[in-house]
């Protein structure tokens, strides 16, 4: 009885986050957030579900692969977001017009990847001759 | 495992599946909207840990433990078309969106 209420408890909880980071991932204005949403509300969610599984199963074998699970998931969804964050990014994504710090410099105060620096340096002499003509 | 699914687990569970068809359906919307193609990737990537807990949802449901092996492979495949996505955005330039299509 009181397994069962253990696992319960964490199915309730993962299913609660998962739902969290839905509609956060629906209803937040810009990438970032999303993406915050995303990746720590998501990862917890799946990762209380996982866990509840491990429970629920009395076997070693179950629990060595919801461990290995959960540590694969903890282990590439930061990088995932990372990834596509930092993409996203420098090749120019739109931030909220509410954003107030944006600590990265996009004219090139920190290195950026090549490919990325020459298409802006592309668009920024169209723009800049755009700017001459007018 | 347990013996048999009490009426509390049961209710639990139904909540459960509810609660992520919900999530389902919410991040195919974000999926299909977008509006730019990293926003779309996001969408995929927790559609991804959705279907993860959907497989460990129902491994309790039937009791069952084989669908796991399922959910790591699902896991992997994420990663690696997040990863892809991320490169090609990188590679692409500006990400499109919804009016230039």
């Amino acid at each position: 009885m009181i397994t069962e209420l253990i696992i319960a408890f964490f199915l309730l909880a993962g299913s609660f986050f998962v739902l969290i980071a839905s509609i956060g991932v629906l209803r937040l204005p810009d990438l970032m957030m999303k993406m915050h949403a995303s990746t720590k509300a998501g990862t917890l969610g799946a990762g209380l579900i996982l866990v509840a599984v491990g429970i629920s199963f009395d076997e070693i074998s179950v629990l060595t692969r919801i461990l290995a699970t959960i540590i694969f998931l903890l282990l590439t969804a930061p990088v995932a977001a990372h990834l596509i964050g930092r993409a996203a990014y420098y090749t120019g994504i739109e931030l909220w017009e509410g954003t107030i710090v944006d600590e990265m410099d996009r004219n090139g105060e920190i290195s950026e990847p090549e490919a990325s620096r020459k298409s802006r340096a592309a668009s920024d002499a169209k723009l800049n001759r755009n700017v001459s003509e007018s | 495992m347990l013996n048999g699914e009490t009426v509390l687990l049961d209710t639990v569970l139904v909540i459960t599946f509810a609660a992520l068809s919900i999530s389902l359906v919410a991040g195919m919307i974000r999926l299909l909207i977008g509006p730019s193609l990293p926003d779309r990737v996001v969408a995929l990537d927790l559609i991804a840990y959705i279907v993860i807990a959907f497989i460990a949802t129902y491994c309790i449901h039937t009791g069952t433990s084989d669908f796991i092996d399922a959910a790591i492979v699902v896991a992997l495949i994420a990663f690696l078309g997040t990863t892809a996505f991320a490169r090609y955005v990188l590679k692409a330039g500006r990400p499109s969106t919804n009016d230039e299509i």
